[in-house]
């Protein structure tokens, strides 16, 4: 193979030094000529259909782009995933499609990502969100949160006729992808568009609308939902139990990103009246992608020093790669190695310290990734003035708990069998709900499923 | 989408809104409270419902800052943006025998639903008011119609005793047995409070009203610390042991955004 066949195409970005200024999507994407040219590095042999959680026929997709048949490429990227111009953001490709190309070997694997991202992007230009005919049946389904597993489960269900309503708890659709994510990384506009088109399917949105408190899963089906698909996320923010967590300017990544995302704060005092604080220096406590978020969200905020504080190494960082470089190219500095275990507030009760111990790499855990322990006598402090707590989100007990017969699993998920039907008849459920915390492309994969495991036993009640 | 049926002042920056939620009525029950907003810019602030009336719930509030205000300016007619609720737990209403209920300020506001259920309840009910003066104290017509005794304090003197809630209440406390304080208002009344019938070791209950953005336990901005454990007073509360009450760090982390708020609006006062 030509030695140029092995160095991907590279993507045009914004340059770092100009990109934290602004909250504007990084990375620009492919242009037609710059797609066409990485999809002919593709050697067309399919071992990355096996790195894809949904199985998408990725070489074929690739060949169409490769023979300009765009419309053949979305077709074929949206009969395995709904929201392709989403997941070509933000799947983690390096450990999934990426991770088996034979080119990687040698060279740069294809970037999958990438051309999903085009391919997806062609769609948008307008004119081409085609809404199929529908033969509805007029059988009533309900579809609670409107994250990646909730759109699409609502999705497939108005597409197979039925009608459906969407409930959501806040008063925008999205999920993670409008309170989390930052618009540098998906842009609202994005979502927007799959929004609509679930919106153009006939689906009813009910934003605005906490199912279990405003109204009930019982009363749903008493209003004649025949089935019911739960995709509540897992919205519930951990912390770390250390003493002082409490103090002022010490936000979960939640409240942070929810701030500065769901209700606007990046934008100027008249586009929102919710404050946000990212006073420097900032410490960022986690290793995962809602970590990177967060620290490159408070460095385009103003925060001139953002340490990203992590108890393992930059090897055992959950987060993608991409969004590694990123932060470190935006100038986020990396702590590994290091546990805070406590909080030190100044008069105001606003926090000024954060003490830290050292820790170093032991023994695999169960899960194979390396443990930590502590070094001893290794215990610092770091000067503080914002603290953004990113170690993992959790379900939200709320709906849940007040299901009576629900199976749910140790950590507050929802069991289910392979139909994604829950222990109760009827009651479906896919994504983070399922899961804990995980993808996008799993959840959408998940609710997939749940939407024709809900056909099927909507299917079982009339014979 | 949602519509003001009224919106009138009842004293100095001090509103009631009766505004259209169809879907919060029918679960709604008393202690609980709804998250809106005015805009589609607004921030998302708690409410607690005063009462529900057909397919509406009626507010009281107070002007503290831009969001409050937006409220505030909005006419019979006028579409509020978002409402959600009823969130939070319910109050535990049931006969508990002799009850003293205080409200301060705005407060009042929150615990008037509360006194109607536990006088239905059977309850003997002693309600205390309190706010800065005579023409901020609100509901006294209402809450003297379902109470078996009323006391009016004011900072001022202007109407009722001048002084703190905290004094009739003491008296109360020497006096008689008394099986259950509800207090809701500002912190630092709520702390005194608090104070006084552990003293007395009367079982007190208090609603917090932290600063909050989902109102779903979904951020956490709302959490308190009760029992020194870390509690989200949107779904865990907004009701408390005030006995078990860190009311020091309440109070300090509403004050979070004092700062910002006085940079966006600089006649905001916070408790
Ligand atoms: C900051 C951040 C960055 C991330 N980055 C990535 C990434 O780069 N790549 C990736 O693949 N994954 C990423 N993830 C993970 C990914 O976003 C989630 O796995 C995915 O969104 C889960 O989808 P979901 O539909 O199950 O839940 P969610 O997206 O959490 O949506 C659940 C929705 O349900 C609503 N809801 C909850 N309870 C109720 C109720 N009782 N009634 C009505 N509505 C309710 C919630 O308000 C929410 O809108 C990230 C997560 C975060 C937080
Ligand atoms: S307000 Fe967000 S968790 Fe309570």
């Amino acid at each position: 193979m030509p030695e140029n066949k092995l160095k991907k195409i590279p993507v045009r970005e914004q340059p770092p030094q100009e990109r934290i200024k602004n909250f504007s999507e990084v990375c620009l994407g492919y242009n037609e000529d710059e797609a066409i040219a990485e999809s002919k590095r593709c050697i067309q042999c399919g071992l990355c259909i096996k790195g894809c959680p949904v199985g998408i026929d990725i070489p074929k997709f690739i060949r169409e782009i490769r023979e300009k048949n765009y419309d053949g490429s979305i077709k074929t990227l949206k009969s395995f995933n709904s929201l392709p111009a989403v997941c070509g953001r933000v799947c983690p490709q390096e450990e999934q499609c990426q991770l088996p190309c034979p080119l990687g070997k040698k060279g740069d694997a294809i970037q999958i990502g990438k051309l999903e991202r085009f391919s997806a992007d062609q769609e948008r230009s307008p004119g081409r969100n085609n809404v199929p005919d529908i033969i509805k049946n007029n059988i009533k389904t309900a579809v609670i949160g409107s994250g990646p597993a909730g759109l699409t489960c609502a999705g497939e269900l108005a597409r197979m006729g039925y009608s459906v309503t969407l409930f959501e708890s806040l008063h925008k659709l999205g999920g993670v992808l409008r309170y989390g994510i930052p618009e540098f990384r998906l842009p609202d506009a994005i979502l927007d568009f799959e929004i609509d088109y679930i919106k153009n399917l006939g689906t009813e949105i009910m934003t605005n609308v906490l199912v279990g408190k405003t109204i009930t899963v019982e009363q749903l089906f008493r209003q004649g939902y025949k089935a019911i698909f739960i995709g509540t996320g897992a919205g519930l923010p951990s912390f770390l139990n250390a003493a002082g967590e409490n103090l002022n300017n010490i936000f979960s990544a939640n409240e942070f990103l929810t701030r500065s995302n769901l209700m606007q704060a990046y934008g100027s005092s008249r586009i929102s009246d919710t404050p946000i604080i990212a006073e420097e220096p900032v410490a960022v406590i986690g290793g995962g992608n809602v970590a990177m978020d967060s620290a490159r969200t408070a460095r385009r905020l103003g925060a001139g020093e953002v340490n990203l504080v992590y108890r393992r190494t930059e090897k055992e960082m959950p987060a993608r790669e991409e969004e590694i470089e990123h932060a470190r190219e935006e100038g986020v500095r990396l702590v590994p190695l290091t546990l805070p275990v406590g909080f030190i507030g100044d008069s105001q009760g606003k926090v000024r310290e954060m003490k830290c111990i050292r820790m170093q790499l032991s023994e695999p855990d169960s899960s194979g990734r390396a443990s930590v322990i502590p070094v001893p006598d290794s215990d610092f402090t770091m000067p503080v003035r914002t603290v953004i707590v990113a170690i993992g989100q959790r379900p939200n007990p709320l709906l849940v708990r007040s299901l009576a017969g629900l199976k749910l699993g140790k950590h507050g998920t929802i069991e289910t069998d392979e139909n994604m039907m829950s222990s109760v008849p009827g009651i479906f459920a896919g994504g983070d709900i399922v899961t804990g915390a995980a993808t996008v492309i799993l959840a959408m994969g998940m609710a997939k499923k749940a939407a024709l495991g809900m056909d099927r036993y909507i299917r079982s009640l009339s014979s | 989408m949602h519509k003001v049926l009224k919106n009138q002042p009842l004293a100095e920056k001090i509103f009631r809104m009766e505004v259209e939620a169809p879907l919060i009525p029918p679960n709604y029950r008393p202690g609980q409270f709804i998250i809106i907003m005015a805009d589609s810019r607004s921030e998302r602030i708690p409410l607690t419902i005063v009462e529900t009336k057909g397919n509406a719930v009626i507010l009281i509030y107070q002007v503290v800052g831009r969001s409050t205000e937006k409220l505030s300016s909005l006419k019979a007619g006028d579409p509020v943006y978002g409402i959600v609720g009823p969130l939070g737990h319910a109050s535990e209403i049931k006969k508990f025998g002799k009850v003293v209920c205080i409200g301060g300020g705005v407060g009042t506001a929150v615990i008037y639903p509360e006194i109607r259920a536990l006088k239905d309840a059977g309850n003997h009910i002693t309600s205390i008011i309190g706010s800065r003066s005579g023409d901020l104290l609100i509901l006294k017509k209402e809450i003297a119609g379902i109470s078996d005794e009323l006391f009016l304090t004011t900072d001022d003197g202007s109407q009722g005793e001048k002084g703190l809630v905290t004094m009739p209440l003491e008296k109360i406390l020497i006096k008689e047995k008394t099986d259950l304080v509800i207090a809701i208002g500002p912190v630092i009344m709520m702390k005194a409070v608090s104070g006084l019938t552990k003293r007395y070791s009367v079982k007190t209950i208090v609603s917090l009203n932290p600063i909050m953005v989902d109102g779903t336990g979904m951020c956490g901005a709302c959490r308190v610390i009760v029992d020194n454990q870390t509690k989200f007073a949107c779904v865990d509360g907004p009701e408390f042991d005030a006995h078990l009450v860190d009311f020091d760090n309440l109070l300090l982390r509403s004050r979070q955004y004092q700062k910002q708020e006085k940079e966006a609006h600089p006649c905001r006062k916070i408790n």
